[in-house]
């Protein structure tokens, strides 16, 4: 596979892991300018190591990272940040004991010039964050946690967010807000790289998709073309 | 009883508590951070005594005048110990952090006898007069202990609370992981943490040693009830390390009224292994 010309992040066949044997034996995968990906498959599949591996968290042994034509490979989180990237981890992330308003503070730390208006700019978005701006983030229910994590990624005001299973334990109408803030965000030229396990809801807001599985590609397609692909259907969209 | 000999106990209680409190807010800071019990924190304290002594021996300034030397010196030792040792020791288990600052308790104490010797002294010598409120007797340096102390456990909210270090700090304790993903240079905020943990630690020692005499030993005695007041209030929580370290240091004079004296370390041991059993988290613990 060759890496397309322009595009916002690239992995070029990682290979990797978290020290013994590599979790990733050739991923590649690309996002271009105002795209949204979404990457899909199976449990285990090493869906979160691929975006840990993008953004300096898993050791890359093999391969290459590289956002906006720069080699970026095992270059430090905060660099990333720096540089323009965001991620929203899968789990645990948000700051439990900083209120809300704290939590996206943080967010702009690296650049802390003009926070007030990031800040309105993102309660516009999340309405709910903006009543809740002084409760600690660790009382907050799933969905609202959830904001405060995609708000806090904004506050630095990257081009590029990488979003790890944004919608894990929502309910049905959480979830279906989630995707339109997802949708939201993109439309403010944002590129968007997102594991997601309510498959079929994500490929459908989607401009292209990846199926991983067992560290490596199985499938690439548009969003709709995979949703109409049957063996993707059956293996990975539960029929 | 008399109500008077309580009260004067209470008080006494309060200003040791305030000593206390200021060592366990750097171990509570430190180990929310850094995930290990600094050993050597009670020594920071020592080398913060003195060189204020240092400044009030050789450059004559007075006592009070002489802290910002002890808060540098133990500033400078402390930032340098974590750079050539700790530093390297990051990726590591935690218990072999703690491991090497027990071994550079040792080497500090080591050092601060052979520059100063092992004998007992004083900033002042000399008596001073007592203030007397009712039946309780206050000294000057009593009043400076717990003056001192107010206010820099406001300024320590002021920080944690409105600078977005301190936020950052406190989000760090939070989630390092997270912290980094954030932007948050860790590097950089575990320096300003070794930073604040050893200047309140050497304002501590200084008024241990106002309150008492300096000798090398003097802050590692220190460490039983310094952890007893950190886990006590919830280990990684400075507020809950203040509020801890006036309870023991109000338990720790309170108990002489039926135990000698001698007993004060096993009144700190006792409550620290009673809140381990009970409630590890500590009274301010949320759900670790
Ligand atoms: N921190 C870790 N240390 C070691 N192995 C891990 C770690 N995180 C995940 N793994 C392993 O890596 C593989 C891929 O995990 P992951 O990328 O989280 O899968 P998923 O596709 O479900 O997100 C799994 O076998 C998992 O057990
Ligand atoms: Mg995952």
């Amino acid at each position: 596979m060759t890496i397309p010309a322009g595009s916002l992040l690239a992995l070029d066949n990682v290979y990797g892991g978290y020290g013994g044997v590599d979790i990733l034996r050739g991923v590649t995968m690309t996002v271009q300018p105002g795209e949204i990906v979404v990457i899909i498959g199976p449990n285990g599949a090493g869906k979160s190591t691929s975006m840990k591996a993008a953004f300096g968290l898993v050791n890359v042994r093999e391969g290459r990272v590289a956002f906006e034509g720069r080699d970026i490979t095992n270059w430090r989180a905060d660099r990333l940040v720096k540089l323009g990237m965001g991620f929203v981890p899968q789990e645990h992330n948000v700051f439990p004991s900083l209120t809300v308003q704290e939590n996206l503070e943080m967010g702009a730390y690296l650049n802390p010039k003009g926070m007030r208006a990031r800040m309105d700019k993102i309660f516009g978005i999340f309405p709910r964050l903006a009543e809740r701006r002084r409760q600690a983030a660790g009382l907050m229910s799933g969905g609202e946690r959830q904001m405060v994590a995609m708000g806090r990624a904004l506050m630095a005001e990257p081009r590029m967010l990488l979003l790890d299973e944004p919608t894990a334990g929502l309910s049905p109408l959480f979830i279906e807000q989630t995707f339109e803030r997802v949708v939201e965000i993109n439309k403010l030229g944002i590129g968007i790289l997102m594991v997601e396990q309510n498959a079929k809801q994500a490929l459908a807001i989607a401009h292209r998709g990846y199926v991983l599985a067992m560290g490596e590609n199985r499938f690439e397609d548009t969003g709709p073309n995979l949703l109409a692909n049957r063996e993707v259907a059956e293996l990975f969209l539960g029929g | 009883m008399y109500l008077a000999d309580f009260l004067q106990l209470l008080v006494y209680g309060v200003i040791s508590g305030s000593i206390l409190a200021l060592g366990a807010i750097g171990v509570s800071l430190i180990f929310g951070i850094l995930r290990f019990a600094h050993f050597a924190h009670g020594d920071l304290m020592t080398v913060g005594a003195f060189c204020a002594l240092a400044a009030v021996t050789g450059l004559g300034l007075p006592v009070i005048a002489a802290i910002p030397f002890a808060i540098l010196g133990a500033v400078v030792v402390a930032v340098g110990i974590d750079q050539t040792i700790y530093r390297r020791l990051r990726r590591t288990a935690p218990v072999i952090l703690l491991i090497s600052s027990f071994g550079m308790a040792m080497a500090l104490r080591a050092v601060i006898q052979i520059i100063w010797g092992t004998q007992d002294r004083v900033y002042q010598s000399g008596i001073q007069l007592p203030y007397r409120i009712g039946d309780i007797v206050l000294q000057p340096a009593h009043v400076w202990i717990l003056a001192g102390t107010a206010l820099l456990v406001a300024a320590v909210h002021l920080f944690l609370q409105k600078t977005s270090l301190g936020k950052a700090m406190r989000a760090m304790s939070d989630n390092m992981d997270l912290a980094r993903v954030t932007g948050i240079n860790a590097e950089r905020v575990i320096i300003w943490t070794w930073v604040m943990g050893a200047g309140l630690a050497a304002v501590a020692g200084v008024f241990l040693a106002m309150d008492t005499r300096l000798h090398p030993t003097m802050g590692w005695h220190m460490m039983l009830p310094i952890f007893a007041a950190a886990i006590l209030g919830g280990i990684g929580k400075p507020y809950g390390a203040i509020l801890g370290g006036l309870i023991i240091g109000v338990a720790q004079e309170l108990s002489t009224l039926w135990l000698s004296p001698a007993y004060k370390p096993a009144v700190a041991f006792a409550i620290m292994v009673f809140m381990l059993i009970v409630r590890p988290q500590g009274l301010l613990g949320g759900r670790r």
